[in-house]
């Protein structure tokens, strides 16, 4: 039972890595390209650190890696926050 | 955990470190060629990882990875325009000369005289079998080193002489850094997003280099992969905006430069003063005293380390402009 729920968290994380990996590759400018690779950081890491915890041999396994994907949200939302801007103050110099 | 997934995985491994390489090599753009060598580093740690050596795979993230392509970030930023784009043809356009000819021949030689010689050794480790292996003498003599991870054991009991030179060499290398005079001014204050982000990442970053310090007594961690994490804390401050990157002023940061060597000869000296070889600890002892020097050795080559990413001597805030609060 526990198996199988890992298994589809991690399968659907991997398919949020997928499309944000193609989105990077095929969308035409940086800002979308940004738009979906936040998508795959945030989702994506979050279903498979779901995934990870439940195979997990204590709980304190389990906290490092909500751990571990706090810390990737809050590093992923701020870097592709300052990418834009640095990328918005290039377009329209001030 | 079958075999075929892990050969799949070891293949996908090499070809990625090999393709990163050669991209980053072939790249003529400095900026892109740093950001390569960076995910090139990444991989390189998730290899280690996969050849069983999480204490290398943790510096060569922290250090080789992270801290190196901060530094190399920072060179390509003070780099002259010009010599980018512009007047100054790049070294692949230039006309070669018959000295740029002889160089990369003998590079070239050299690289592969090392790639011979390190193969040779691997294939005579190989040979010899494990019953003779540094291993097997490390895991006899554990017990009496103070400490139950045998990387921590060897890098600060066994072989502790050899850290000692390392730390000196680090020394060295910072005394350098400051004889170059001033460091850059840095950066502009962070915005809003920026400035919360790093409230909180450099608590989190300095808790987690003392985990790391205390952890490398029985598992991956230690010295250098917490100064490492210490120093990333200081190259996330120095880049929204505070100068000085929380380095201390002054004499203090000369102190804590010392701190390593200074520790190890403090601990060795009285060690021999007690009638004990120098560093030769007495194993009731041996924990306390590893966890003594490898703190010093953290704050020292933390310190190293932002020096370098400084590139010369901190300058604190003349008057009004320039830094906000101190962290």
């Amino acid at each position: 039972m526990i198996d199988a729920m890992s298994s589809l968290l991690i399968v659907s994380g991997l398919a949020f890595y997928l499309a944000g990996s193609i989105g990077l590759l095929r969308l035409p400018d940086l800002y979308s390209r940004l738009h979906a690779l936040t998508k795959a950081d945030n989702l994506g890491l979050g279903l498979l650190t779901a995934g990870l915890a439940l195979h997990a041999q204590d709980l304190l396994i389990a906290l490092k890696l909500v751990l571990i994907w706090l810390a990737v949200l809050a590093a992923s939302a701020a870097s592709a926050h300052l990418i834009a801007q640095h990328a918005r103050h290039r377009e329209t110099p001030s | 955990m079958n075999t075929t997934a892990l050969l799949v995985l070891d293949v996908l491994l090499v070809f990625s470190l090999l393709s990163l390489a050669a991209a980053a090599l072939a790249t003529r753009d400095a900026s892109r060629s740093v950001i390569l060598f960076m995910a090139f580093g990444l991989v390189l740690a998730v290899a280690w990882a996969r050849l069983l050596a999480p204490d290398v795979a943790l510096a060569e993230a922290a250090i080789g990875a992270g801290l190196s392509g901060a530094l190399l970030l920072a060179a390509v930023r003070e780099q002259p325009r010009r010599a980018l784009s512009g007047d100054a043809k790049p070294v692949h356009e230039r006309e070669r000369t018959s000295i740029d000819v002889t160089l990369q021949l003998t590079v070239t030689l050299l690289c592969v005289a090392v790639a011979a010689l390190l193969a040779w050794a691997l294939a005579e480790a190989f040979d010899r079998g494990p019953q003779d292996t540094l291993a097997q003498a490390v895991s006899e003599t554990l017990a009496a080193s103070g400490v139950s991870n045998p990387v921590t054991a060897i890098l600060l009991n066994f072989r502790a002489y050899d850290t000692l030179l390392e730390l000196a060499v680090l020394l060295t290398a910072v005394l350098g850094i400051l004889a170059l005079g001033p460091a850059r001014p840095g950066y502009q204050a962070a915005g809003p997003v920026f400035d919360s982000l790093v409230r909180w990442l450099v608590p989190v970053l300095i808790l987690t280099a003392g985990y790391l310090l205390w952890v490398g007594a029985h598992a991956p961690g230690g010295a250098f992969q917490a100064g490492a994490t210490l120093a990333a804390a200081a190259v996330v401050l120095r880049l929204a905006g505070h100068r000085t990157a929380g380095l201390p002023p002054g004499r203090t940061l000369h102190v804590v430069m010392a701190a390593g060597v200074g520790m190890f000869l403090v601990v060795g000296l009285s060690l021999l003063v007690l009638g004990r070889p120098f560093l030769g600890y007495p194993p009731a002892w041996a924990g306390g005293l590893i966890l003594l020097i490898e703190s010093a050795a953290m704050l020292a080559i933390a310190a190293t380390l932002v020096l370098a990413f400084l590139g010369g001597r901190p300058q604190p805030a003349a008057g009004l402009s320039g830094e906000k609060r101190q962290c």
